[in-house]
């Protein structure tokens, strides 16, 4: 157990390619606030405070790519735990929650802002905004339960129980929450009747969109490796830990 | 490897007084053997052993009722003469107690057992795990119901309103079930936990949401009595959660007693 921990948490596969992501996610971001700010037409049937308020898009956009990919990091993070019983998979859940957190805040905050002139509040119980501020609750509920658990491996497994079952009901939230009403225009697939403005890309915007989505998935990466990096060497000073004073 | 999930007593204290139950007396017998009827026999036991401790001690029932009955006052006092019609409230008001009295109660469930140092016997009892979370789960839904069947009379005086309706009381046990479904596998994750009692709602209600959003919506449409408003769907959602998570919690609650 302990030789297999070692080997996930060692330091020794290299800090360069992790460096090489920070770069690379750091450029990504500038050429996101380019691209969004500057390069994309701005929105042609809008005016005013709600046009500018457009370019908020992107970045709802970008942080919900990476609040999806912590949602997909933690539920694999926790299923890879219960079958292989490595701490390698929760500290990948774990970590896809942390970072999920910030970006999910981050969906909401801008999702909040952006809804305020364009849908003349900043708060509805839509399908996607209730969702998501329950998968933030989520992961919020997620990490505290985790710091009541000292046993380390009691932590892995009962946390992982938690995530399934919870992430388990997040689909029946948003079907519950789209019968129950919605005014949020569904962007890249299908239709919703009922959507307050439609949604039609122009060329540019398009290509706004995938490198705000693209850079943000790296920035997302990037952090998340660092927190599993970080996570690791933990585990492994509380094992030096143990090994010293048994 | 740490520290274990069932802790014995020391062995150089004396055993302690208990008074055990005498075969027979409690009048269930234990089917020996496999199969679905003996599985049964099994979980009714855990149930009725539940209802025993629970009658003796009148600890978990009686908080859930008093409570369920104060926060129907406290709505009665923070809504009256503001709403233009009691009816339009009632729906979440109902599903927001519910789901508190739940958990005023949920948390006993197997901290009670921590508390009482009964827990290695009850996991030493020769049968599967999960026939002692469906018989705590048949306990913790019969407290929920009761707590309703009282919680409705008081809303009947505080809001003027009848719930006494063939599809709203469907709907209360759909959702109720569920919420114990759910509710008595997280009180079992919780039970060592530090802080159980703040953190089990903490864990419990983002997952109840469905439940909370299908069950009122379903209490509004009956209320409102439009046709076409949408009730057989709130129900099938109501089903499918309780599928969903009988089967999930069937499959996880094994997990939680490895050490």
């Amino acid at each position: 157990m302990a030789t297999q921990a070692r080997r996930a948490s060692s330091p020794s596969w290299g800090f360069v390619p992790v460096l090489a992501l920070d770069v690379l996610a750091a450029v990504a971001l500038v050429v996101t606030v380019w691209a969004s700010l500057i390069y994309a037409a701005p929105a042609a049937n809008l005016a005013g405070a709600e046009q500018t308020a457009q370019r908020i898009f992107y970045f709802h956009m970008g942080a919900n790519i990476g609040a999806l990919l912590g949602f997909l990091a933690s539920v694999i993070g926790s299923l890879g735990y219960l079958v292989t019983r490595s701490l390698f998979w929760d500290r990948l859940a774990q970590a896809g929650v942390e970072v999920g957190t910030v970006f999910g805040v981050g969906v909401i905050v801008t999702g909040s802002l952006w809804a305020r002139p364009t849908w003349n509040t900043y708060w509805t119980w839509d399908p996607r905004l209730t969702t998501a501020t329950i998968t933030v609750l989520i992961y919020l509920a997620y990490l505290l339960f985790r710091n009541g658990i000292d046993n380390r491996h009691t932590r892995a497994r009962f946390s992982s129980i938690y995530a399934l079952i919870a992430f388990l009901s997040v689909p029946l939230t948003y079907y519950s929450a789209r019968w129950f009403r919605s005014i949020h225009p569904v962007v890249l697939t299908g239709e919703n009747p009922d959507a307050q403005g439609g949604f039609g890309l122009g060329p540019s915007m398009e290509v706004a969109l995938s490198i705000s989505m693209a850079s943000f998935a790296v920035l997302f990466l990037a952090l998340w490796i660092h927190r599993v990096r970080q996570l690791g060497l933990q585990d492994r000073i509380y094992e030096l830990r143990e090994e010293l004073y048994r | 490897m740490g520290e274990p999930l069932v802790r014995f007593p020391a062995p150089e204290s004396a055993p302690p007084e208990v008074d055990l139950p005498k075969a027979g007396r409690s009048g269930v017998q234990m089917a020996p053997g496999q199969g679905l009827r003996a599985y049964l026999g099994k979980v009714q036991a855990i149930a009725l052993k539940e209802l025993r401790v629970e009658w003796r001690a009148r600890e978990v029932s009686t908080t859930m009722v008093v409570f369920g009955l104060l926060a129907a006052i406290v709505f009665g006092m923070a809504f009256d003469l503001r709403v233009p019609s009691p009816q339009m409230v009632v729906p979440g008001i109902l599903w927001v107690i519910v789901l508190f009295t739940g958990v005023v109660g949920l948390h006993r469930s197997f901290a009670a057992e921590v508390d009482r140092d009964t827990l290695a016997g009850l996991l030493l009892a020769p049968m599967d795990r999960s026939a002692i979370y469906f018989g705590k789960l048949l306990a913790n839904l019969l407290y929920l119901l009761m707590a309703e069947a009282l919680l409705l009379p008081a809303l009947l005086i505080l809001f003027d309103t009848n719930l006494f309706q063939p599809t709203i009381l469907v709907g209360l046990f759909l959702g109720s079930l569920g919420y114990a479904e759910v509710g008595t596998l997280f009180a079992a994750l919780t039970a060592h936990s530090r802080a159980r009692e703040a953190l089990l709602p903490v864990l419990l209600l983002p997952v109840m949401v469905p439940v909370f959003i299908a069950g009122a919506s379903l209490t509004a449409g009956v209320l409102d009595g439009a046709p076409g408003s949408g009730v057989g769907r709130w129900l099938s959602m109501l089903v499918l959660y309780d599928l969903l998570f009988v089967v999930a919690a069937y499959l996880l609650f094994d997990l939680i007693w490895e050490a």
